[in-house]
């Protein structure tokens, strides 16, 4: 089964940290507030995106800290899929392991202005700009990690495995 | 063909004869870490998805540093839950609130050896490299899946090395090589890769200081931040664990996807500026910038020999009357031998605030958080906005004895002012 999301793109530069997906200064706010001060950085994405977006970034996207918050509040916002030129390595491996769909595609970039829709395969690792009929291809992932995003994740390949194991 | 410090370990913690940088591996891991929120997740998520058992217990050690003392009721039923948690899991290396920050209890008590493979739920679990030790951040679900299995996937990394030339001039430190590092080779230099800190400087170091810089590794993208293990580190470690070890370090004939040469001599103090850590200048090129909190704090710079030299600073001066000087030892052993060294004395009589040892508000996550236009000099490893409060805050980085000299001075200031 492949995984394939296409959605209205926002545009983020370099250096995305992941204190601004899960920022401390709104831990103690109840979702709706928390809401809001998701991805602040960009002064029109808080109060502008809607389920189904999905977001380009530049390079070192998702830096800094390990708050797996950080993917997994992108995904509760509905966000489909992030593409960028490159990733913080944890964020990276936090979104596989809770089966939010990342690759990263030096040049995107340049390929997307903000608004454009764009399409993920996400198995073969390939971006298609749907406005602009342009496509490329990202760093391929091991099969073994398309398979735990394909599988909901981590933990519940795990449980699929120890359910398999009882039989 | 030789191995890197990445490599070798990786080989050993998969049961390969030898691994190769971009290869996939399941690999061991000697050791797990959890602070008050990975671990509080990461059990969680266990449980939530039908786990109530872990591989062994005495793999898995448990911290509560980051919003200690509990500053709300959640904080403090996570504390409670945690301690309930340790206990039905058999988990002995527990440390509870005010024993210290992860990243310094782990060397400190004896989990981070050099040759094994630590993960932590944290992402300055990096800073055991300085001990020679393979130590990786990772998100609560895998600190999770690495408790149940006591084992994970990782990508063998390429390295690359940092050879350090030289020698480091009066009131130049650890803190301000690493932050001249991330300013000239950029936050991404070691995405996705190890890096092995060498040459003469590396060698001088103390462990204290090789700890600063394997701590703030992951600000410039490392999986891991080496130092090799050496003699000075054997004797750091003793009496602090009962297991064997060696000294430890690459294969002279390693290979390497680069080799950064430079001479530290002429460094100056370092700064980094709002908001990025790459973002960084030297001290005379920083410009008048008033500060109204000053914190030495945090797993990067609070440790004895740090408290230390800003204390030498602090010693018969008073903090400016329009700047807070925020002190939090990184653990109790610390604040201990701070108080014998009078050290302490020295803070309090300079009119500093201090607080227990923690995370402070080095996360955001505790006592010391920023106002709107306030602006802080701290001894920690991130000035992202809104790291430390208000995004409308602004914070720089700089080492215990910058953020020292600038409390005194009420602004950005060059320790060596104050140097005998
Ligand atoms: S002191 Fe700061 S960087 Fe270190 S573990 Fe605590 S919050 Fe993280």
């Amino acid at each position: 089964m492949s995984i394939v999301v296409t959605g209205k793109v926002w545009k983020f530069g370099d250096n995305i940290t992941t204190d601004y997906m899960a920022p401390s200064f709104s831990q103690y706010s109840d979702w709706e507030e928390a809401k809001k001060t998701i991805l602040h950085i960009h002064p029109q994405f808080p109060a502008g995106h809607r389920p189904g977006d999905v977001i380009v970034g530049g390079s070192n996207f998702g830096c800094g800290s390990s708050r797996e918050t950080a993917p997994v509040n992108l995904k509760k916002l509905g966000i489909g899929c992030v593409v960028a030129e490159s990733f913080g390595r944890i964020f990276f491996r936090n979104s596989i392991t809770i089966a939010f769909p990342v690759l990263a595609c030096p040049g995107v970039s340049a390929m997307f202005e903000e608004g454009d829709r764009l399409e993920l395969d996400f198995d073969r690792s390939l971006v298609r700009n749907l406005t602009r009929g342009t496509e490329r291809r990202g760093n391929p992932l091991p099969p073994q990690l398309i398979q735990i995003v394909q599988s909901g994740g981590l933990l519940a390949l795990l449980k699929a495995e120890g359910q398999a194991a009882a039989r | 063909m030789g191995m890197t410090m990445a490599e070798k370990i990786l080989a050993r913690a998969s049961g390969r004869e030898r691994v190769t940088p971009g290869e996939y591996v399941i690999a061991r891991v000697d050791k797990i870490m959890g602070h008050d929120n990975s671990f509080l997740h990461a059990y969680e998520i266990l449980q939530a998805n039908g786990f109530t058992r872990v591989a062994d217990p005495d793999r898995i050690v448990v911290v509560i540093d980051h919003r200690v003392p509990a500053l709300n009721v959640k904080a403090a039923d996570g504390h409670r839950k945690m301690r309930a948690w340790v206990k039905q899991l058999g988990i002995k290396s527990f440390y509870d609130v005010g024993m210290g920050i992860c990243h310094t209890l782990m060397p400190e008590q004896g989990h981070a050896l050099p040759g094994t493979l630590v993960v932590g739920g944290d992402s300055h679990t990096t800073t055991y490299g300085a001990l020679g030790c393979a130590s990786t951040g990772l998100g609560y679900s895998e600190i999770a899946y690495s408790m149940y299995k006591g084992e994970n996937w990782f990508q063998v990394p390429e390295t690359i090395r940092f050879e350090m030339k030289g020698r480091l001039g009066r009131g130049v430190t650890s803190k301000d090589l690493m932050l001249h590092i991330a300013g000239t080779f950029k936050a991404e230099v070691a995405q996705y890769k190890a890096v092995e800190f060498g040459g003469p400087v590396a060698r001088d170091l103390s462990l204290s200081d090789r700890i600063t810089m394997s701590n703030m590794g992951v600000e410039i993208g490392a999986k891991f931040a080496f130092f090799e293990a050496d003699e000075k580190t054997l004797a750091y470690l003793r009496g602090r664990t009962d297991r064997p070890v060696r000294t430890f370090g690459p294969d002279p004939d390693a290979r390497y996807l680069a080799v950064h040469e430079f001479d530290a001599s002429a460094l100056e103090p370092q700064v980094a500026c709002p908001h990025f850590v790459d973002n960084v200048k030297p001290i005379s090129a920083v410009g008048d910038v008033p500060v109204q909190q000053a914190f030495i704090g945090s797993c990067t710079n609070a440790r004895v020999e740090d408290l230390q030299r800003a204390a030498a600073i602090l010693k018969g001066r008073r903090v400016h009357s329009g700047t807070r000087l925020l002190l939090i030892p990184a653990s109790q052993e610390v604040l201990a031998e701070s108080v014998r060294n009078g050290v302490i004395q020295t803070f309090v009589e300079a009119g500093a605030l201090i607080s227990p040892p923690g995370c402070g508000p080095c996360g955001g996550g505790s006592t010391g958080i920023l106002a709107p236009g306030e602006t802080c000099i701290s001894s920690t490893n991130r000035n992202f906005k809104g790291r430390m409060g208000s995004p409308e805050s602004q914070l720089y980085l700089g080492s215990p004895e910058t953020v020292a000299a600038s409390a005194i001075a009420g602004r950005i200031t060059d320790p060596r002012k104050y140097m005998a």
